[in-house]
């Protein structure tokens, strides 16, 4: 009898032992939220499959201090109401201690409350100026994406410079679209230009022949468009069969490959501001971003066979500075929290060089872009 | 004069557009009643397999338009024996309009997942500069638009009018009782209404690739326009939804030319509800007319 006692007892004391090595080793949980389907769902796929690629190369590479990396990556299907309930789940249901994502602008908002509530640190993707702005509103929120005013001022700057006054906008009437519109009518008086034309068009539209012409007819110098997908390269077409005679610039929604190929000779001497990700190989060796950008261009590219674009490098800078507040600090959310907003300092990343601080939870200004026109079907850096 | 021009052209492109979407609808109606709000996947269906067979395994462009427009029909086909033939005697036509957006939904998922979600796009059947018109410019792709819109009315009036096929799926339009009783089969004549309309909306998606591009979640706003484009010209009549697509696409055009841009679709939606108000059978038919047509 004292036996089989002793060898239950035995038996118990043995599970608490695997039970306490299991502990210690027990997965490190980030939650993402990503518009995988859905409207926005072009953003949210390269997104996906960057943090899998990555969650992967960290796993393999021995985890986060001995213990494994575990992302739960929820669909947000594009919709705000979707993104709150995901979001929700993954704090108190699945514990994580910070959430990478979502996709887009107005699911980005949505969450500000639920997350500043939880106390959990949340790194968009979206690029939204209301995401991280007003600070002091929006302690536990960040954000990898530049500024769309950044792009505008790149465009500006660039116009002023080639002596460009008088311009027509195009705008898309989606979130993207608005908030471009906003910034691109807000800080045109700040470098001398004027808008001349502000014209809109619906997603799916299929000709914006007619936007263009009343732009040009009101006078305007250059043309600038502000979508992504499948309506920029109709604008582009357009603009190439009404042989306009203006430029035509596009936003820093133009950056992927895809494009060219879509638009074929059309888009020969379109001008843009783009992220780095897309031009990596024109850029001198001695340049910060080119080696992170070279291995995940190319371990992307040899995992899915296809450009993992802008969107995916927001992916890449949110996850990496997870991971390295993880490795610094732990899994606290708020020593998360705390790591990111101070010691994320000149640090180079796939969208830019980030500088966060108190003041400026997404640390990127107009010089993470560059000018990039299009010149035989590939893009050249403009100086 | 040269500025309307151009919107006038761009009008005619988009119109066309709708105007092919709408005949579909009106080729199912016209026979069984319901609208097949799957119509505009339909058209996304013709894009993507087009793309498949000229830029994936390039096959010549004949013989993937007619691979296209096959396997489309199948896919019609399907779409009746499994989701409409079963209820067609019993359920409420309400209820095969419901499930025809479940049918919709179904295939934009299968859609997505075979093709992603990037948009897709292919040459048009002739390369070459825009043609230029009194300084306007038009697209050499809309001209075989025009030609193919010509093409499907005339084979439309020819079927419904000199064969006894067509006849017969008119007569099951009028009253399917009656048409039963006189021996025709009935659910064969809904079964080639599913297989014509999706041949045709394919037909419409093969043609408009090369100008709109196509990603697997355009069907639903294709649907809609179709369907105001179908209601303005007075469902039932071919000619007349013909003239309700490009009615509304110089509409909208000309809104967003000359009052503003943002504005096209709200000033096209209002104009639908004015018409339903209004004028419920159409610009181009009387209301006894539609009665007679009609239910």
């Amino acid at each position: 009898m004292s036996l089989w006692r002793l060898f239950i007892l035995n038996l118990i004391f043995m599970l608490l032992i695997l039970n306490n090595a299991f502990a210690s080793k027990e997965p490190i949980k980030i939650g993402a939220i990503l518009s995988i389907t859905g409207p926005a769902s072009f953003i949210g796929e390269p997104e996906k499959n960057t943090i899998l690629l990555l969650a992967e190369q960290i796993n393999k590479a021995g985890g986060i201090n001995g213990r494994p990396l575990e992302v739960l990556i929820e669909d947000s299907k594009s919709e705000e109401t979707q993104a709150v309930l995901s979001a929700k789940k993954l704090i108190e249901k699945d514990k994580v201690v910070a959430i990478i994502g979502p996709s887009t602008t107005g699911e980005s908002m949505a969450l500000i409350p639920i997350v500043t509530q939880a106390k959990i640190p949340m790194i968009s993707l979206a690029a939204g100026t209301g995401i991280t702005e007003p600070v002091s509103e929006r302690y536990w929120i960040f954000k990898t994406a530049q500024y769309d005013r950044s792009a505008v001022e790149a465009i500006y700057k660039y116009m002023q410079k080639k002596g460009i006054k008088k311009v027509g906008i195009l705008t898309i009437a989606t979130g993207f679209g608005d908030q471009g519109r906003k910034a691109l009518l807000e800080l045109a008086p700040k470098f001398g230009i004027t808008i001349v034309a502000d014209e809109r068009y619906k997603p799916k539209d299929s000709d914006m022949t007619v936007q263009l012409l009343k732009a040009k007819n009101a006078g305007a110098e250059a043309i600038i468009n502000w979508s992504v997908g499948p309506e920029q390269i109709i604008v582009t077409k357009n603009w190439h069969a009404l042989k306009m005679g203006i430029p035509l610039f596009q936003s820093h929604g133009w950056g992927s490959k895809k494009n060219l190929q879509l638009a074929g000779p059309a888009a020969e001497g379109v001008i843009a501001p783009l992220g780095r990700i897309v031009i990596w190989d024109k850029l001198p060796d001695k340049h910060p971003q080119k080696k992170i950008l070279k291995s995940f261009e190319e371990s992307y590219m040899a995992k899915y066979k296809s450009e993992p674009g802008t969107f995916g490098g927001h992916a890449y800078d949110a996850f990496m500075m997870v991971v390295e507040a993880l490795k610094k600090v732990g899994p606290d959310p708020a020593k998360i929290r705390d790591y990111v907003e101070n010691n994320i300092k000149n640090w180079p990343g796939i969208s830019g060089i980030f500088n966060i601080s108190p003041k400026d939870h997404c640390g990127l200004d107009a010089t993470s872009f560059e000018m990039v026109i299009v010149q035989k079907g590939d893009w050249e850096i403009l100086q | 004069m040269e500025l309307f021009l151009q919107f006038f052209f761009s009008g005619l492109t988009v119109g066309a557009i709708y105007a092919l979407i709408a005949l579909g609808f009106n080729i199912i109606y016209n026979t069984t009643s319901i609208l097949n709000l799957a119509q505009g996947e339909f058209v996304v269906l013709g894009g993507l397999l087009m793309w498949y067979f000229l830029e994936k395994i390039h096959l010549p462009y004949g013989v993937s338009i007619i691979l296209t427009l096959g396997i489309s029909g199948l896919v019609g086909l399907a779409m009746e024996r499994l989701s409409i033939r079963p209820l067609l005697k019993t359920a409420d036509p309400l209820l095969l309009i419901l499930i025809t957006i479940a049918f919709s939904i179904l295939l934009r998922g299968i859609l997505m997942f075979l093709f992603g979600k990037e948009p897709y796009g292919y040459p048009p059947i002739s390369e070459g500069a825009p043609l230029i018109i009194g300084g306007a410019i038009i697209q050499r792709q809309v001209l075989w638009i025009f030609l193919f819109v010509l093409f499907t009315m005339l084979f439309l009036y020819i079927f419904f009018n000199r064969t006894i096929f067509g006849i017969a799926m008119k007569a099951c339009a009028i009253d399917s009782l009656s048409a039963t009783l006189l021996g025709i089969n009935t659910s064969q004549m809904v079964m080639v209404s599913f297989i014509l309309s999706g041949i045709f909306a394919s037909l419409a998606g093969v043609l408009v690739t090369p100008i709109t591009f196509v990603e697997y979640d355009k069907g639903p706003l294709l649907t809609i326009k179709g369907f105001t484009a179908a209601i303005l010209g007075g469902l039932g009549s071919n000619w007349g939804v013909m003239a309700g697509g490009f009615l509304l696409g110089i509409l909208e055009s000309l809104i967003a030319g000359y009052i503003h841009s943002g504005l096209k679709d709200a000033l096209a939606l209002l104009l639908l509800l004015s018409m339903l108000l209004f004028k419920p059978a159409g610009l181009f038919q009387s209301s006894e007319q539609a009665r007679l047509r009609k239910l």
